[in-house]
């Protein structure tokens, strides 16, 4: 069984954002980059259904600029295959990458394709569940746990008051939440080997999707600074200045 | 222009974050129907029509909507979509599995956890774990939109009195189906509708510490939550996770207790009215946006304050 793992080259997640003062965006020239953390849990769950003989060959996609390259190459370090980049300096918003990761499965034809629940820049937490319905196929959003077996697989999703179970008709998309696994760190061997696997590289029109963005972002501002407090020196003047001052007990 | 909300219920009442929901959508100034999908969900749909400013309830009762799968569900609102010019609801782990999929279907770009209507066709969203707001305007002819709970004030419970319709049936796809859940059960108030909030870190070292909350939470009335730290390390269970990737809550008091601060922390709690933390670490970021911070071990600040709490109690 083939599987698909888009995965998304984002600002680091240790990187203090910065707003750009013209209002149009978040500095993002000469900010550390690296894949998006979830798609680092997805590409280590699809080395592990590798490694379990369920799955025979993992696909690393990214979509963006050229640089998404470096992403791909840090999913084959990590075990993945192959590569795709579809190349394109314009703006992708989720409908967009939906679209282009539709007709990849089309032409590949994976039986299943994990995604990360949400990018940690645009936050939409989106194209998983808006690649399923492109396709048709089942979801299954916020995975914590999966299991193949035969032509189902059973999803355990992390929701508001727990945990669910659900049973997914494959071909399937699945989305992975923070405790799915620990993703590895590449090997130096690995690191090596990579550079040896193959990146194909397509372009939005090769795969007849117009990305054009239907959402316009008009500005992009700081929020409000929240002033930090006083220190109080006991528990007992905490406890006085929540009564009287603050009055929220 | 009419919003169609998809309201999250428990069959017998409408949760919070839905009528944050339904308080969005009044914003937008457009005539407001709500959805109760579920099984045996009569008496949520009642409750759903005392909400004010609700001009219909549409009621689909039955066994595919029972467990809220996305799949059947997505296919009823895509079935209802051609009345309506806003689909919202709230950015609950249910909004988010099936609202883009909704959006997908209909081809049009979801906007996800709105904090702020400016128009009906312009947003501000927050981006990168809240550290920048977006405003974004979207040109879809129809809107596809999940609501940021915490940002709006709900509706009240009571006060309308629309009319119930039922929805047509519609074939559902039968992709997946509802095998069992395990929730955590709590007599307390639920994270994302509690007044006062208290969260342990990495700093509790266990999930027997967090019983030092207990009295604590029970004299407040709080709900209690977590940091992702305290959820990894198996404390607490994955639901009390508050943050980027967890729940949004902006409740009166929040007390984080052995929380360093970390952005994706606070991008779960930073909108809240007042802030306490209780650090041993007198450097630790929380304090930057903490209103009253207490350098002190939590070992021996909690139980002191579980006595003054009590000491004081009016
Ligand atoms: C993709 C991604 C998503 C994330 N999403 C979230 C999210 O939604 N929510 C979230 O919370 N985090 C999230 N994180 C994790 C976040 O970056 C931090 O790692 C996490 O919040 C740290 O948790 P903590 O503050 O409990 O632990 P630590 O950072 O280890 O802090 C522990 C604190 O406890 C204090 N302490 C220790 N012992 C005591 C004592 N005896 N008395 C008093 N104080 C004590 C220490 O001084 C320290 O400040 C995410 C990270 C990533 C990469
Ligand atoms: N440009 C992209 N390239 C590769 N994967 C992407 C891209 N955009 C989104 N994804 C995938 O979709 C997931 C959810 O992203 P989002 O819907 O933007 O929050 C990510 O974790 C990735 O797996």
């Amino acid at each position: 069984m083939k599987v698909l793992v888009p995965v998304k080259r984002v600002v680091d997640y240790n990187v203090k954002v910065r707003v750009r003062s013209d209002g149009t965006g978040v500095e993002t020239a000469g900010v550390k980059m690296s894949m998006n953390p979830f798609d680092e849990i997805a590409v280590e769950e699809a080395i592990r259904l590798k490694e379990k003989g369920v799955v025979s060959e993992i696909i690393a996609v990214s979509l963006g600029v050229a640089a998404c390259a470096e992403t791909i190459r840090t999913a084959l370090a990590m075990g993945a295959d192959r590569g795709i980049l579809v190349e394109t300096d314009a703006e992708l918003q989720p409908l967009a990458v939906a679209k282009l990761l539709r007709a990849l499965a089309e032409r590949e034809q994976p039986r299943l394709m994990i995604l990360g629940k949400q990018a940690i820049d645009d936050d939409m937490n989106a194209t998983g569940q808006m690649l399923a319905a492109l396709l048709g196929w089942s979801q299954g959003t916020f995975a914590s746990k999966i299991t193949i077996d035969g032509d189902t697989a059973t999803v355990t999703r992390e929701v508001d008051g727990g945990l669910e179970t659900v049973a997914l008709t494959m071909p399937a998309i699945i989305t992975t939440d923070l405790r799915l696994n620990e993703p590895r760190y590449a090997s130096l061997p690995n690191i090596m080997k990579a550079r040896k696997k193959p990146i194909e590289t397509v372009r939005p029109a090769d795969l007849g999707v117009d990305p054009a963005p239907r959402l316009k972002t008009l500005r992009v501002v700081e929020p409000p600074k929240r002033q930090a407090g006083a220190k109080v020196a006991s528990v007992a003047e905490l406890v006085a200045k929540l009564r009287t001052e603050a009055k929220v007990i | 222009m009419t919003a169609l909300v998809l309201l999250d219920h428990d069959a017998a009442s409408v949760k919070q974050p839905a009528r944050s929901a339904v308080a969005a959508a009044l914003k937008l100034g457009v005539e407001v129907h709500v959805l109760i999908a579920g099984e045996n969900a009569g008496a949520a749909a009642a409750a759903a029509a005392k909400l004010p400013g609700v001009a219909r309830v549409i009621l689909a009762d039955g066994a595919d909507y029972g467990h809220g799968l996305a799949e059947p569900l997505a296919a009823l609102l895509v079935a209802l979509a051609p009345d309506y010019t806003h689909l919202l609801a709230a950015s609950t782990a249910a909004g988010k599995n099936v609202m883009p999929r909704v959006a997908a279907l209909l081809d049009v770009q979801p906007i996800s956890d709105i904090a702020e209507v400016i128009d009906a066709d312009t947003f501000v969203r927050p981006i990168y774990a809240g550290n920048a707001l977006a405003t974004v305007h979207s040109s879809d002819g129809k809107k596809v939109i999940t609501v940021r709970a915490a940002s709006f004030d709900p509706v009240a419970a009571e006060g309308g009195a629309a009319a119930i319709t039922t929805a047509p049936a519609v074939a559902a796809p039968g992709l997946s189906r509802y095998v069992s859940s395990e929730l955590s059960r709590s007599e307390r108030p639920e994270l994302t509708a509690a007044r006062v909030v208290i969260s342990g870190g990495r700093g509790m070292q266990n999930g027997e510490n967090f019983k030092l909350i207990e009295p604590i939470a029970d004299m407040l009335g709080a709900a209690v939550g977590a940091s992702r730290a305290a959820v990894d390390a198996g404390f607490v269970p994955n639901d009390y996770q508050v943050g980027q990737t967890g729940k949004i809550v902006a409740p009166e008091l929040y007390v984080a207790i052995g929380i360093s601060g970390a952005i994706q922390h606070l991008a779960g709690m930073k909108d809240s009215k007042v802030i306490v933390a209780i650090n041993k670490d007198e450097e630790a970021p929380i304090f930057q946006v903490a209103d009253y911070g207490l350098v002190a071990d939590l070992f021996t600040a909690l139980p002191e304050l579980a006595a003054e709490l009590e000491r004081t109690r009016t």
